[in-house]
């Protein structure tokens, strides 16, 4: 059962077409000893630093790894699109399919205790950092298992134990909140850094170079990630900015070009970026992304952008796909097992939306709680402080 | 652990009225002061001298340099005598505030522009920096939406940051931040994150520094979710209310004046703590509530002074909190006056006397006996003529007549 020594090409897999030769069914490896060594689909592009290397060293586990947790993200984002077109979900809800890669990619290289913060397309970053389908599609639905209780809704996503600080709706507003969580990191001198991260369109806003400036001129472990999917809702990035090169805008803070597409390449850029970052201050790093659906759920995504250009990246640079060709070409599972793991997603995403459903919206008094930390305004009274509106916890 | 105290010091005092249930507060407040070490000396703001026989608080009113921006002192019997405790400015009395707290806890830093090196504009973070260093007192670039961002995020993260606003009215380029996320972040997160901040800067009319530096930010953030907000008018509550400021786990916006820096007081050595939510009674009286906070305090008490001598007994309240109002103090004190007289320095449309305004209507109208007067500055960006900036501005006189005629 072994099969810890398998070099590429050696052994043909046992079964291609015919699934019936089950005799010798094997569990896909999840070995993590044997390296295999991936190269990215393009090599990086640095400005004013050197660019890491092009050969990413992985393993079997890895590889099934990234591909069912990206496999669910799919799935979930998938079924969130339904579930706003029958109306549970309401409001905004902004889809992450199709940069699955980039949160896959950023978790593999960091630790829980390095710090996330993101806009409003949070929701498979928040499962990337522990986050659980109930609590992502509780929230959604304005539950109370949501991960804030209801209260919070699609962008407002927060992990406090995984150092996932959200979730913000107004573009831009959360670049000099992580420049803060950078500073705090080095008040504390924690030897953890920030990933702050933001969209092309956010990155015309004045407050990110201000944060930029403060970030690099007290050496804050600040890694800001644009995450460029070449549309600032339904504008072109090439009408918005007159210089789309993203990376290169830090003028004096180093950036690196990455092909947000390809985990590997994601996760390379991300240990690289935090290895510099704990020693000479904040970088950009650009993630050359794409997203399938619209802005959001109120956007068709169809008015700015062609089908065919939909179409022909979902074809030629999809991030499972390339992760499928990858564990397909060094023989780790068969189609057939990923088929069932794509099943086996569809089955969870299934049952938590399930129990999602049962679960109760928040009460009245609900609405009063959390507005003040306890100790301060969090009894509200009437007048003479005589009448209790509401006790709260 | 930051222990914050509550104080209630209405509530106490006004035990033997019947209209009130306090006996269930009283409880509340002595529940959750047990089980804490008592390390600070929490001296209640009207409670050091209790009358029982007549409803009045008595007090710290008595001692009080009420005018001191004529620098007269009003009692002098209370001056003579060598009092306990240290003399200084306002805005020594801040730093004071502010070097306990940060001597006490690690967490606490400071934020803004020219705070380190250069002392603070005001010199209220005068010597800190060399200190404690450039990190826990941060100059920071001219660039206010992004530091107090980026305090906001280093409160999350668990340290209690302090940002100064050079001038109140700079931080309208914060507005996004303060209001997003300083004060819904604890909302929107289902409690996760918790924002102990303390936002803080010189407001107000000054004297001739133009429209733009003139600005009363207190009507803007009034109705923010999840903030408070209270104002400092005397060396004694500057300290104080910086301290719990600091202490509270929610963020709280502390407006200064720019022309109540250089008051004079004296003030205890111990340290004590004040209540963020609290009323300070400056003046007890009978005949009418007024309501007032920072400077116009000052030009209330100057205006009490002609109203005793003509016959009248106006009772004054420093409502100090801005959000949430001290309906407690506010509304003992107009179910005995049945009249109320609100002087601020805000604007009129929307300002702080507005809100007050409905929020007494809405609660005490039983107990009025003539509409509620409120007296505001005037709706115009402030000009730079000095007899415009006066006129623009609630003066003594005005308040006079004001009284006047509600007592009629």
């Amino acid at each position: 059962m072994a099969l810890a020594h398998r070099s590429s090409g050696l052994l043909k897999p046992l079964s291609t077409a015919s699934s019936s030769s089950f005799l010798h069914r094997r569990p896909y490896s999840t070995d993590d000893t044997t390296t295999i060594t991936v190269e990215t689909s393009v090599p990086f592009t640095g400005h004013n630093c050197e660019t890491p290397s092009r050969s990413v060293d992985t393993n079997p586990k890895e590889l099934m790894t990234f591909f069912t947790d990206m496999a669910l993200m799919r799935r979930m984002e998938i079924a969130a699109d339904s579930l706003y077109k029958s109306k549970l979900i309401r409001g905004f809800c902004h889809l992450y399919d199709g940069q699955e890669a980039v949160s896959i990619g950023m978790e593999a290289a960091i630790t829980k205790k390095d710090c996330i913060i993101t806009a409003y397309r949070d929701h498979c970053l928040f499962l990337g950092r522990g986050g659980t389908l109930l609590e992502s599609f509780a929230e959604l639905m304005g539950r109370t298992a949501g991960c804030s209780n209801g209260k919070g809704g699609s962008m407002h996503f927060y992990k406090k134990e995984a150092c996932f600080f959200g979730g913000h709706g107004i573009v831009g507003a959360q670049v000099p909140l992580g420049c803060g969580l950078a500073f705090a990191q080095k008040y504390r001198k924690e030897g953890h850094v920030t990933f702050t991260m933001y969209g092309d369109g956010a990155a015309n806003q004045g407050q990110l170079f201000e944060a930029l400036n403060m970030a690099a001129l007290w050496d804050l472990p600040a890694i800001l990630v644009c995450e460029n999917n070449h549309y600032g809702m339904g504008t072109a990035e090439w009408r918005a900015a007159k210089s789309p090169a993203y990376y290169k805008r830090g003028d004096y803070v180093p950036g690196l070009k990455v092909d947000g597409m390809d985990a590997f390449a994601v996760k390379q850029a991300c240990k690289f970026a935090k290895e510099h970052v704990l020693k000479n201050g904040p970088i950009i790093l650009e993630m050359d992304t794409y997203r399938y659906h619209g802005h959001s759920m109120s956007d068709p995504g169809s008015t700015y952008r062609t089908r065919d250009e939909i179409s022909g990246v979902r074809q030629e640079r999809d991030p499972i796909e390339r992760i499928r060709k990858l564990i397909l070409a060094h023989d780790l599972a068969t189609e057939k097992e990923l088929k069932d793991i794509e099943k086996q997603a569809r089955k969870e995403v299934d049952e938590a939306i399930a129990k999602a459903k049962e679960s109760p919206m928040p009460d009245e008094p609900e609405l009063f709680t959390n507005v003040y930390r306890k100790g301060f305004g969090v009894e509200s009274f009437g007048a003479d402080r005589k009448e209790l509106r509401t006790t709260l916890p | 652990m930051a222990s914050i105290f509550q104080g209630f010091g209405a509530a106490t005092s006004l035990s033997s009225s019947a209209s009130f249930d306090t006996k269930k507060l009283q409880f509340s407040s002595l529940r959750s002061l047990s089980g804490k070490r008592a390390s600070c000396v929490v001296v209640r703001s009207g409670g050091v001298k209790m009358d029982s026989d007549s409803n009045r608080i008595g007090g710290r009113g008595d001692q009080l340099v009420t005018n001191a921006v004529a620098t007269k002192v009003d009692n002098p019997a209370a001056s003579t005598a060598s009092k306990p405790g240290h003399e200084l400015l306002l805005f020594e009395a801040l730093r004071e505030g502010l070097e306990e707290e940060m001597e006490r806890d690690a967490r606490v830093c400071v934020m803004g522009e020219d705070v380190g090196h250069y002392g603070g504009s005001y010199k209220v973070t005068k010597g800190l920096a060399p200190k404690y260093g450039d990190l826990r007192v941060l100059d920071t670039p001219i660039a206010e939406n992004s530091f107090t961002g980026m305090g906001i995020g280093a409160a999350m993260m668990g340290l209690r940051p302090i940002i100064e606003g050079m001038n109140m009215g700079f931080l309208l380029l914060a507005f996004n931040q303060i209001s997003n996320n300083c004060g819904m972040l604890h909302y929107t997160s289902g409690g996760q994150f918790k924002i102990p901040v303390v936002i803080r800067g010189p407001g107000g009319v000054g004297r001739q520094l133009g429209a733009e530096h003139s600005q009363r930010l207190e009507s803007y953030f009034q109705s923010i979710p999840g903030i408070q907000m209270v104002a400092c008018s005397t060396p004694y509550n500057a300290k104080g209310l910086m301290k719990a400021a600091i202490r509270s786990d929610n963020p709280v916006i502390l407006f200064e004046h720019v022309l109540l820096y250089n008051l004079k007081e004296r003030i205890p050595d111990e340290e004590y703590v004040l209540n963020l939510e609290e009323a300070e009674m400056v003046r007890p009286g009978e005949h009418v509530t007024i309501l007032t906070y920072s400077r116009m305090r000052y030009h209330v008490m100057q205006a009490a002074k002609t109203l005793v001598n003509k016959g009248y007994d106006p009772e004054v309240i420093d409502i100090r909190s801005l959000k949430p109002f001290d309906l407690y103090t506010i509304g003992n004190s107009i179910k005995k006056t049945h009249r109320v007289l609100i002087v601020e320095e805000c604007m009129r449309t929307g300002g702080i006397g507005a809100s007050l305004t409905a929020a007494i209507t809405e609660n005490f109208h039983d107990y009025l006996d003539a509409p509620i007067m409120c007296l505001s500055s005037q709706d115009v960006p402030t000009p730079y003529a000095g007899t415009l900036e006066e006129w623009t501005v609630v003066q003594p006189p005005q308040i006079v007549a004001a009284v006047e005629q509600l007592c009629r």
